[in-house]
């Protein structure tokens, strides 16, 4: 679904680059758990994958179109759930989903009903109508993803999706996805919950300093890493134990 | 098309959501345009009916000085306020309790006649009306009528004075030297043989292509430029607008998203080119009904609204895309607000809302054909003031229309080229 082909990105003032020389294949149905540390490289990639930031070198395909060529039909292929509430504040559930929903060109009463379905699912159907500034942030959470995938995309990217909601609102969303992932689609999504992500993907990339460190379900990286038994050992003992801040 | 309706409706619950925002948007220009038609209508009404308190100090103690404080008083411009000596004088003014202070100096009267005599003498002399005097003339010492100003007094109103004061000065010296030559020639005052009224006088005539009849208010000056004003001030909650959608991350999304960047900002230009048009319709409704109540003129709109609205239109459409551009460049709120606001009052300081363009220096004439302001202005004072058709506004709403069109391209241009991938 996904093929990278040396992948690189170098932000104009930095001095090392963020991604470097990547070749990462995705494959339909995955749901893909993209790991690596603050700084790893993870965002970048998935805002090239999205079309918001250009690669400095490399290219990359989504189900077999290359980007540069094919902006428009990818743009209708994908959904991408930011890691920040992509939201307008001063409108309702409803409003944000009916127009972020009309920007996928939906329209007429099967979208309606479609909005109306999924705050259903996602437990929200009681706040259709309120503004979203009142939202707690799992609220926000959910609509944020409705949000993405409204247009039942054949990919779907996350960027650390439940990070700051709570255990009852994460599981909704996990289990939502699961649903998404059963019905066809593509996911691709980072996190630095490693639990969540050792049960929730089927396959997992680590990265660290841009390039990918390793690859394999999440099984085949316990098996392989000796010693460990979850992937946080597999993940501490790819990524080491410095800390990794940065300004 | 689907998208770009529903990116207006959603601007439309943007700013309808926003009550404060809208009620800045709609109250703000209607208060500037009264205040300001209520100052400058007062300053106009300062100089014909409230008196300006000033200093008059006479040393002359004679029928000249006597006359000159008859005129000021009579003038309906100041009322006078006599004061014994120059330097008490001086020091008033100095402090800011009077803004000017007139000295007549000492033996004014004495010495004007004596050199209006001696200059009367020495012409009927020439004509043999009267003898040659033998031996030298006694040497008369010019006068000077000294004006202290309070230093924070404009200019303009310095000049105003001054000349008032010279025309006063020489209408005494011709009367004099018509008193002079009566009484040299032996005539009788009471029959006076020359007429000492103004030969020539002024009318003032507006010329009117359209024959209509009305001379033109400070209502239908002030409204013009001060309502394109408030219209271009829409850039700020344009660009802010924007900068907001930036920051919450939903400007990201849209990014990810199968729209083009120019039906975002179509949806935008739509919605608050109707919040142009509806506030220049109140500033029209405030023009009508509202002014006349307050005591300011009334403003005549009959048989201009459909181009006035034309112009509103355009100058709408104009500001709008000075307002996308603004919004697309401008990173965070800090950088477009102080920009925006300091930017519409350049445009029309260059643009002819306060001074006059032809009262410019040469360059900054030339730089006024620059402003989009100018153009509005233009445009509004043909059809206000001038009762113009719409061929004669055509090339001012192009202008308008073109700079609409290239602030609105390049705004495009500059979103792709920065978010290329």
């Amino acid at each position: 679904m996904i093929q990278t082909d040396q992948l690189s990105k170098k932000y104009k003032e930095a001095e090392q680059y963020s991604l470097l020389e990547l070749d990462l294949n995705i494959h339909t149905g995955e749901i893909f758990g993209l790991l690596g540390p603050n700084g790893a490289g993870k965002t970048t990639l998935i805002s090239i994958l999205s079309g918001l930031i250009k690669p400095t070198s490399g290219s990359f395909k989504i189900d077999g179109l290359d980007y540069a060529s094919h902006k428009k039909e990818l743009k209708q292929l994908i959904g991408i759930v930011p890691q920040e509430y992509a939201l307008y504040p001063s409108l309702t559930a409803y409003e944000n989903l009916y127009y972020f929903g009309s920007m996928f060109g939906l329209k007429g009463p099967s979208f309606k009903t479609s909005i109306q379905e999924h705050l259903e699912i996602l437990g929200l159907q009681k706040f259709a109508h309120k503004k979203i500034k009142g939202f707690s942030g799992g609220m926000k959470r959910r609509i944020n993803l409705i949000a993405s995938i409204l247009h039942n995309p054949k990919v779907l990217f996350l960027d650390e999706p439940t990070v700051g909601v709570d255990v009852q609102s994460k599981s909704v969303i996990i289990e939502y996805l699961k649903e998404l992932n059963a019905r066809g689609t593509t996911i691709i999504y980072t996190s630095h919950h490693l639990n969540e992500a050792e049960t929730f993907c089927t396959q997992v990339g680590i990265i660290d300093h841009g390039k990918l460190l390793c690859l394999g379900t999440p099984k085949e990286l316990i098996q392989n890493e000796q010693g460990a038994e979850h992937l946080e050992e597999v993940f501490l003992a790819q990524t080491g134990k410095a800390l990794r801040d940065y300004a | 098309m689907h998208k770009l309706w529903v990116s207006a409706k959603k601007e439309f619950w943007l700013l309808t959501r926003d009550m404060g925002g809208l009620a800045v948007l709609f109250l703000m220009p209607l208060l500037l345009v009264v205040t300001i038609t209520l100052i400058q209508d007062n300053t106009f009404k300062t100089i014909q009916e409230n008196k300006i308190p000033i200093l008059l100090v006479d040393l002359d103690k004679g029928e000249v000085s006597d006359q000159v404080g008859n005129n000021l008083m009579e003038s309906r411009l100041f009322e006078i306020v006599r004061e014994e000596s120059e330097e008490q004088a001086q020091n008033l003014v100095q402090k800011g309790e009077y803004q000017l202070a007139i000295i007549l100096p000492k033996h004014l009267t004495r010495d004007l006649h004596l050199k209006i005599d001696q200059n009367v003498s020495g012409i009927l002399a020439q004509f043999g009306v009267e003898e040659t005097k033998d031996g030298q003339e006694l040497e008369i010492e010019k006068k000077e009528i000294r004006l202290y100003f309070d230093p924070a007094t404009q200019q303009s109103f310095k000049s105003s004075v001054r000349n008032n004061i010279d025309k006063m000065i020489s209408q005494i010296e011709s009367k004099s030297i018509y008193k002079a030559f009566q009484e040299a020639l032996g005539e009788e005052e009471y029959s006076p043989i020359f007429d000492t009224k103004s030969f020539i006088s002024f009318t003032e005539i507006v010329p009117n292509t359209n024959k209509k009849e009305g001379i033109p208010n400070s209502t239908q000056h002030n409204i013009p430029a001060w309502t394109l004003f408030a219209i271009f001030f829409i850039i700020l909650p344009l660009s802010i607008n924007m900068v907001h959608e930036k920051n919450q991350g939903t400007f990201i999304r849209l990014r990810t998203q199968p729209v083009p960047y120019a039906t975002v900002l179509g949806g935008k230009a739509l919605v608050f080119l109707v919040v142009s048009l509806l506030q220049f319709i109140l500033m029209l409704l405030l023009g009508v009904y509202l002014f006349p109540v307050i005591g300011l003129p009334k403003l005549d709109v009959a048989g201009r609204i459909p181009l006035l609205m034309n112009v509103a239109f355009f100058a709408g459409l104009a500001a709008i895309g000075l307002g996308l551009l603004l919004g697309t460049v401008a990173k965070s709120q800090e950088q477009s607000a102080p920009f925006g606001a300091t930017f519409v009052v350049i445009l029309a300081a260059i643009g002819g809302v306060w001074v006059p363009v032809f009262a410019m220096p040469h360059f900054m004439q030339l730089l006024s054909k620059l402003s989009p302001m100018n153009w509005g202005l233009n445009a509004f004072y043909d059809v206000f003031l001038r009762n113009v058709g719409f061929g004669e506004i055509l090339l001012e709403i192009i202008a308008l229309f073109l700079f609409f069109i290239a602030t609105t391209v390049v705004a495009i241009i500059y979103n792709e080229r920065k978010n290329a991938v």
